[in-house]
């Protein structure tokens, strides 16, 4: 047991490795002198040579590396170009929405998604089965910031039940602030349940024939029983591992929805950050959202742990 | 319907159990009957696809859909001296009957046990559902089941889970957990199929060490004749669907009176009688063809097409013949045989 986490840990560690190179190849190789956008068109060559200087870009690439990368150990990402504040604070005080969002957004998925995937797999060809996945095709198809202005239209403005954008302001109780959360997780778990859902029919439409499922029934239990207990524990790892993919395309996914009800998370900070070429904080965007991917998948993997006996040995 | 002789466990009827998919109908069991004495075994013979499993799946009432039984009794006496028909009992009162009046064994032991719980668990978790026993008794019950099918180091084993265990190790576990609940009878499905020749060995000798402990009867379903002359009482052969025929287990291996039986017989392969008279090898003797689809039964015998026995006659299905004491075929020709 202890021998896969290790495997995973080390895993975890070369993929962030690999992840810091890329972003900072990329970052170089963008078209562009970073110095000379910062100082705008009208500054003089001596100016951006200066500004070169200052920010380390005149020096060769492999010691431009070993500077960054000596940084970010020290949890150093940079300055932000226009904020004028430290890359990693202006993140953090982006975090909280984003983080909420995300993991409410997940929570809704999961709930619409599994109850429904188990019933479709076990009614299988029923009219709701056919409903379920009808829906659940049409929930793929949609954006997610339409559904989000169909809610805002409905909800919002016409019944006034949440409220239309924002994230209350500065001072808000973390009440105001999460009802403010509600109308996007919506919204994005409703997109995101479809995928979660197809995984959890198809998985438990595998293992209903397996059997030990057979097994179980000769064993004289309730149907519910050997749905839930021998059918989709056994289910329950592809959709576990559907579940850890969905929930890190919504952390970096979540940038439209974010602007569309004008939440200010990390996803926004994103955006502004590309419109204005702020080299550092979308840098630092990347890393962070890489190193949620890797995390994230590797709370999966210690899920697996919990529930598949095999994995231990 | 009670009038069901006393020494009798089990009576099938006329069972009729069909898949039926629009117009088309798959008669898998069609008017198949036979009796299960108490503390004996009856072996159900007869190749993949002649419907031995799916009449098992029937007395169970686990068939998968679009399967059915549409005619016939299952005439079964409970441990209380109740005379029930299993195939009109609603499902919820079935329930009360699987894993503890009638348990089944499955042929795979490598996938029947489930991968997640631990062999300890699945036993516990079959007494939990029928008997109000706290954790430690079904625990308790549990080791001495296991130790019961020869299990050693039974404490340590309750932990572990099925991947940890070797074939013959899960099918005995596998009998373990059927037999928790002392069920008067053991539906024994391919027990022993997937299996190496030694353990097939050490498996049925458990089994019919089992029976003359616990007194249970045992419907044994399987293709290897072999396996039947070890543990079998009573004999069904089955074909397409029907009993072709029916006899103890003397009575069949010393005079098989249908040409199916007999064919069987001849495929298995026998060192001495396969060699010729300067000690060369013969070639086996395998029944020509192939078992005839459900869907397309030839008109009249069903086995005709594979049979060298064959006279006009045979345009006409024969019902199930006397063909001694005790002994029936559904062969026209059984008097020659």
């Amino acid at each position: 047991m202890s021998r896969y986490v290790f495997q995973r840990l080390l895993g975890m560690l070369v993929v962030m490795f690999v992840v810091v190179t890329i972003v900072f190849i990329i970052v170089r190789i963008a078209p562009g002198d970073p110095a000379a956008v910062m100082l705008g068109p009208d500054a003089t060559a001596q100016d951006v040579s200066a500004l070169r200087t200052r920010l380390g870009l005149d020096s060769p690439i492999i010691v431009q590396y070993g500077i960054f990368f000596g940084q970010l150990l020290q949890g150093d990402l940079g300055e932000s170009i226009f904020l004028n504040r430290p890359v990693l604070t202006a993140l953090a005080d982006r975090a909280e929405p984003t983080f909420f969002l995300t993991l409410f957004s997940i929570l809704i998925a999961a709930l619409i998604a599994i109850p429904v995937g188990i019933m479709s797999a076990y009614w299988r060809g029923s009219l709701f089965d056919q409903g379920a996945t009808t829906l659940a095709m049409l929930a793929a198809s949609i954006p997610s910031f339409w559904l989000g202005l169909i809610l805002i239209q409905i909800l919002a403005v016409r019944w006034g039940v949440f409220p239309v954008s924002g994230y209350g302001g500065p001072g808000a109780s973390l009440m105001t602030r999460l009802s403010h959360l509600v109308l996007p997780a919506i919204s994005l778990g409703v997109v995101s349940s479809a995928l979660i859902l197809r995984f959890t029919r198809a998985s438990m439409l595998d293992v209903l024939n397996d059997d030990y499922v057979r097994t179980a029934r000769s064993k004289g239990m309730s149907e519910f029983r050997v749905i839930m207990k021998h059918a989709f524990k056994n289910a329950l790892i592809p959709v576990l591992t559907v579940i850890g993919i969905t929930a890190a395309l919504l952390v970096s996914g979540a940038v439209v929805t974010e602007t569309v009800f004008g939440l200010p998370g990390v996803g926004s900070l994103v955006v502004s950050a590309v419109l204005r070429r702020d080299y550092p904080v979308i840098q630092g965007a990347l890393l962070i959202i890489a190193a949620l991917y890797v995390l994230i998948n590797f709370l999966i993997d210690m899920l697996y742990l919990l529930v598949d006996p095999r994995v231990r040995y | 319907m009670s009038e069901l002789p006393a020494d009798i466990v089990l009576r099938v009827d006329d069972l009729r159990t069909y898949f039926e998919a629009g117009s088309r109908v798959a008669k898998s069991v069609d008017g198949v009957s036979f009796d299960v004495k108490r503390g004996e075994t009856v072996a159900v013979v007869g190749e993949s696809g002649s419907g031995k499993s799916v009449t098992s799946l029937s007395i169970m009432r686990l068939l998968s859909a679009p399967g059915r039984i549409v005619g016939g009794d299952i005439l079964y006496r409970t441990s209380d001296g109740r005379v029930l028909d299993l195939a009109r009992m609603p499902e919820k009162a079935m329930r009360g009957i699987r894993g503890q009046e009638v348990a089944m064994i499955f042929q795979e032991p490598m996938t029947s046990l489930n991968p997640l719980y631990t062999v300890g668990d699945q036993i516990m978790e079959m007494i939990k559902i029928h008997e109000p026993v706290s954790r430690m008794e079904a625990r308790k019950r549990a080791k001495r089941m296991l130790e019961l099918v020869e299990i050693p180091a039974a404490e340590r084993r309750l932990d572990e889970y099925p991947h940890q265990m070797s074939g013959g190790m899960r099918q005995r576990a596998m009998i373990a957990l059927a037999l928790a609940c002392n069920p008067r009878l053991l539906i024994a499905d391919e027990p022993t199929t997937a299996l190496d020749v030694t353990i097939q060995a050490q498996i049925l000798d458990l089994l019919r060490r089992l029976q003359a402990e616990i007194g249970m009867s045992i419907l044994f379903i399987t293709h290897n004749l072999g396996v039947v002359a070890e543990i079998a009482h009573d004999v069904v052969v089955m074909y397409a669907g029907r009993v072709v025929e029916k006899a103890s287990v003397d009575a069949l291996f010393d005079n098989q009176k249908h040409p199916y039986t007999r064919g069987l017989l001849a495929c298995i392969p026998n060192a001495a009688r396969d060699r010729s008279e300067s000690g060369e090898r013969l070639r086996l003797n395998p029944i020509p063809g192939s078992v005839p689809s459900i869907l397309a039964l030839p008109e009249g015998c069903s086995f005709a097409p594979r049979c060298s026995f064959t006279t006009a006659e045979c345009d006409q299905n024969p019902s199930l013949l006397a063909a001694g004491p005790d002994h029936l075929s559904r062969c026209w020709r059984h008097e020659i045989l």
